[in-house]
């Protein structure tokens, strides 16, 4: 095979470069003005990398490379400049699937070139170079690390894969979005992941696979194929933040497995930074939700301990007028957007009202929960594709305690996230729920498709208090009904 | 049903059940109106208004009692009027049952059922048909302009060329509907206004009204408003003499008084004696909104207006709803209205006097022949009872430094723990794995020791832009199919050049988006 310019030490400085390169990137999204110079650390990162391998020796077949390269480099700037902000969480999910796939592809054909470098003479090993070379001269304990690791790229690449298959489907609406399960529910995926594991045991020890080692890295991998697809099946549609972020992980640890496979130290770091990435992002949902880990993957709502309490009185509608005349007497407005303002597509809606109530002098902020939307930090791109500065876009923790000094807010598409229950009833699915204090403002506006409960099937007393009035009917429609009306 | 409503007899009493609005609403609900010749006069209702809005106009009294099935009125009915009932009418109107025995005994003689508008339960669900509380709102804002008539002087204060003027200022006791709305119209007006109450729970809304709350330095366990369904109750000696002591303070420097004080079901307890009132400015005004049950001011009498001799003018009036008929009409025809609409479940026009429900059984004091009065208690409380408010210990310097040396502990031994456990497993692995797999081991150890440091300071709003330059950067397995792209297996090359053909479009898709995403958070 022939090698290029790059001597293996130019290439392994490169990797440390595009390492720190990449933790520069992550770092400098710690706020909106470093993190348009980080995605540029991210580039050169990844263009270090690349240029460095190809170059580097133990690379052959460029051509087909350039090729590759091309046709992913046309897809991708497609993608990329089409999609719409409100598809985000699917083209994430769709992106996982794409690592997730690319570590299973890698995973088996490390297992090939294992297998071809042990049936050949050691005389002939020692001509081999490359990653066939790097193979021949590993030890008996090394090889059984090596197949370790590549059962295990493997596994978590399958599960990575089709959990955002699955994903992609629930989000794009494909799918329906409620939580659904074979029958057998979770045993299944448990039987599944035994399997798996004594897959790898008997592969490693090399006892009763004789011969049929790709057949068992089969199995496995249908076995992990399975448990993704059930898995992601069996969880809600508000849980998705969870999910994809989770799967975002998934990607992340697929990744750094195929990296000590290959014994690459920089796909060992990447991986392990989005990998961790992934982990704090669930982490953080979850605390956002008051629900443990576990409980969001197993799906379903907690068990609920009593009867949650009756709610007393009733849902009392209102008009764009009336709407229209607290927001001209308001001077603070607090708008609190949900998932239901991305499907209505109400947000360069939402951004007019804004320009107009902040051109009549009038505070304009916005309420963002943990968990609104379908991704970690949906709203945000929302209203930042809609020219909402971000600076009016505020954090839950930042904003909580204004409710009371606010004279009108208006809940867009929202409902667990404002939901009293969770504070006031100890019984409710989501008591304990850090939730947006909406109810605590002078008056409140829900904007509402019709007067269904919303994706957790929870009542919300928000609907039913005094100071709360319900603006019926599509998002977008209704704000837009909204505008003519204020000065 | 054909709903009615009769002109008032009582004398000044100018509102009207029925408005023409309110006609229209109620002939939605499948009823037909009546409504007696010039009832609606001195509301500003005339006869025509009515014709228009579908109202059929009834020559006297008589032919509208017999004519409707429902009844409407303001006052309570008067002996001639309640000897008009029978079986199968309904009455709909203030009764007071509890003071008025006797002539509820009438009423449930005739057979009719009565529903006292007075009696509506105070829930949540049954505000809109809360009579008392929109005509109590009328009173107090009807009573700081009734002051205002009679003050000589601004109450906004105000720095006008030919001089500075004082604001003036307003005390109002008791912050019950009334006492709230007075607070609002005095306050919108420019006055100083301070307020009393027994309840301490109403200082916040007196506050968020604009007024001062007068603060009782008292020791005594003070009321809890939701025992009594949100009214006040009876105080003990000790707290009226801490109370008064408090007034008799202030009333040197009050301008202007309104009392709102009243207990359900007593005389209207005496809180702006004789010496207060004597400490007070001449030209001081007082306007007593409890008159009709004694009045707070020993002074006042009731429909009256006096002047007292050091120039202090007391107002007794007992007809503030009516001296603004044509605002307290439209309110009260939109309770009744509102109550009608509760009785008339499926707007067909057929009246379901469903005594199960509990606002509809708590306003219904007779029925078919039975006096059903008083009712039993609602099932529902109407206001949340007040959860004992829990202090925050004030702790001391020791106890203080105590608790974070305490939690600086629990820091360090959880850090120490984690961190022992981390290497004992490091050794573990050594121990087992040759040294070509440690490097790689301590590598990735490493990288995810900097994850966490480094993803704990994103902000939340670039989570969405966070995954999208993970899922970019996570194409680094790239790398790994461009190692095998080169195999002589052709098996080998045909999946490796897959994997990168899928890598690089997260690579490109992934930074594209990013920078896309990122370029569109503008400050403002």
């Amino acid at each position: 095979m022939p090698a290029f310019g790059l001597d293996i030490g130019i290439v392994s400085a490169a990797y440390i470069a595009a390492a720190v390169l990449f933790i520069l990137s992550l770092g400098g999204l710690s706020n909106q003005e470093s993190a348009k110079r980080a995605v540029w650390y991210g580039i050169a990162g990844m263009a270090l990398a690349v240029g460095a391998t190809v170059f580097g020796p133990g690379m052959g077949n460029l051509p087909l490379v350039a090729g590759m390269f091309a046709v992913a480099a046309v897809i991708g700037w497609v993608v990329a400049t089409r999609v719409q902000m409100t598809e985000m969480p699917q083209l994430v999910a769709a992106l996982h699937s794409f690592v997730g796939l690319a570590a299973v592809f890698i995973g088996f054909n490390a297992h090939f070139e294992l297998e071809a470098v042990k049936a050949l003479d050691p005389a002939a090993r020692e001509t081999l170079t490359g990653f066939a070379g790097v193979l021949a001269h590993k030890s008996e304990v090394e090889i059984a690390i090596l197949k370790v690791e590549e059962f295990l790229g493997i596994f978590i690449g399958a599960v990575t894969f089709t959990g955002s298959v699955v994903a992609y489907g629930k989000l794009a609406g494909w799918i329906d979005g409620k939580a659904r399960q074979l029958p057998g529910g979770h045993l299944l995926n448990a039987v599944a992941a035994l399997t798996s594991a004594v897959l790898m045991v008997m592969f490693v020890a090399e006892v009763g696979v004789e011969g049929r080692e790709l057949m068992a890295m089969a199995v496995m991998t249908g076995c992990a194929l399975f448990i993704g697809y059930h898995l992601v099946m069996g969880i809600g549609g508000a849980d998705m933040p969870v999910v994809v972020s989770m799967l975002n992980s998934y990607s992340g640890w697929a990744a750094a497995a195929i990296g000590f496979t290959l014994g690459n130290d920089l796909l060992i770091v990447t991986g392990a930074l989005v990998g961790s990435s992934g982990a704090i992002l669930s982490y953080i949902m979850c605390k956002a939700m008051n629900r443990s880990f576990v409980s969001v993957i197993l799906g379903g709502f907690g068990n609920v301990t009593g009867p949650a309490a009756e709610i007393e009185g009733e849902q009392i509608a209102i008009d764009a007028d009336g709407v229209a005349a607290a927001l001209n007497e308001a001077d603070s407005v607090i708008i609190v957007p949900g998932y239901g303002m991305a499907v209505a597509q109400a947000q360069q809606s939402v951004s007019e009202l804004t320009r107009k109530l902040r051109a009549a002098g009038k505070q304009m902020r916005f309420a963002i929960h943990p968990v609104a939307g379908r991704l970690p930090g949906h709203m945000n791109v929302l209203l930042a594709e809609a020219k909402v500065p971000y600076d009016i876009v505020l954090e839950m923790d930042e904003i909580n305690e204004d409710f009371p000094e606010t004279d009108v807010v208006i809940v867009i598409g929202a409902n667990d996230i404002v939901n009293p229950a969770a504070q006031e009833d100890p019984n409710s699915p989501i008591a304990g729920m850090p939730v947006l204090e909406v109810w605590k403002a002078k008056q409140v506006f829900v904007s509402k498709r019709g007067q269904g409960t919303g994706y957790s099937g929870i009542e919300n007393p928000l609907f039913f208090k005094d100071n709360t009035r319900m603006f019926y009917g599509d998002a977008k429609v209704a704000v837009d009904s909204l505008l003519p009306k204020i000065d | 049903m054909k709903v009615g409503a009769p002109k008032e007899i009582i004398g000044g009493e100018a509102r009207v059940a029925l408005t023409p609005d309110s006609a229209v609403q109620l002939q939605k609900l499948g009823h037909s109106c009546l409504i007696e010749t010039g009832a609606g006069l001195a509301a500003g209702f005339s006869d025509q208004a009515y014709r228009d809005a579908g109202v059929e106009v009834v020559k006297d009294a008589k032919a509208l009692w017999a004519g409707a099935d429902v009844i409407a009125k303001v006052r309570p009915p008067e002996a001639s009027e309640t000897a008009l009932l029978g079986p199968g009418k309904t009455l709909i109107s203030f009764f007071y049952p509890a003071q008025r025995g006797a002539e509820l005994e009438a009423a449930r003689a005739t057979g009719a059922n009565v529903i006292a508008m007075d009696m509506v339960p105070r829930i949540s669900r049954a505000q809109k048909m809360d009579a008392l509380s929109s005509m109590a709102n009328i009173a107090g804002y009807r009573a700081v302009i009734e002051a205002g008539a009679n003050f000589g002087r601004f109450f906004t204060g105000q720095v006008t060329a030919a001089g500075k003027v004082p604001p003036a200022r307003v005390l109002v006791i008791g912050a019950g509907v009334a006492g709230l709305a007075a607070i609002g119209a005095a306050t919108s007006l420019g006055a100083v206004t301070l307020a009393f109450d027994v309840r301490p729970e109403v200082a916040e809304q007196i506050n968020s009204m604009g007024a001062e709350f007068v603060f009782l330095d008292f020791e005594e366990q003070q009321q809890d408003g939701a025992a009594t369904g949100g009214y006040a109750a009876p105080s003990s000696p000790e707290f009226r003499e801490a109370q008064l002591k408090k007034f008799r303070e202030l009333a040197p420097g009050i301008d202007i008084v309104i009392a709102t004080a009243l207990i359900p079901g007593r005389d209207a307890p005496v809180l702006w004696t004789r010496d207060m009132v004597e400490a007070m400015k001449p030209g001081s005004v007082i306007v007593d909104l409890a008159a009709e049950r004694g009045g707070n001011c020993e002074l006042t009498k009731a429909d009256k207006k006096i002047v007292t001799r050091n120039g202090v003018t007391i107002i007794g009036y007992t007809d503030f709803p009516s001296l603004m008929a044509a605002q307290s009409s439209a309110l009260y025809s939109t309770n009744v209205r509102h109550m009608l609409a509760d009785l008339t479940p499926a707007k067909d026009g057929v009246l379901v006097h469903n005594m199960e429900d509990d606002v509809i059984r708590g306003a219904t004091v007779a029925f078919a022949g039975e006096i059903t009065f008083p009712p039993p208690p609602p099932k529902i409380q109407a206001i949340a009872a007040q959860k004992p408010k829990e202090k925050p210990k004030e702790l001391t310097l020791e106890e203080r430094r105590a608790a974070e040396v305490a939690a600086f502990r629990a820091q360090t031994r959880s850090q120490v723990t984690l961190l022992a456990l981390g290497t004992a497993l490091l050794l573990l692995v050594g121990a087992v794995a040759p040294a070509s797999f440690m490097a790689h081991f301590i590598v990735f150890a490493l990288a995810c020791f900097v994850g966490f440091q480094v993803i704990w300071n994103v902000s939340h709003a670039l989570h969405t832009p966070l995954m999208a330059v993970t899922n970019a950067i996570s194409g680094i397995v790239v790398l790994g199919a461009l190692l095998q792209i080169g195999s002589d297996n052709s098996l080998v090359t045909i999946l490796a050049a897959l994997s990168v053909l899928i890598a690089s479009i997260n690579i490109v898709g992934g930074f594209m988006v990013t920078r896309r995403m990122l370029a569109m958070f503008q400050r403002s």
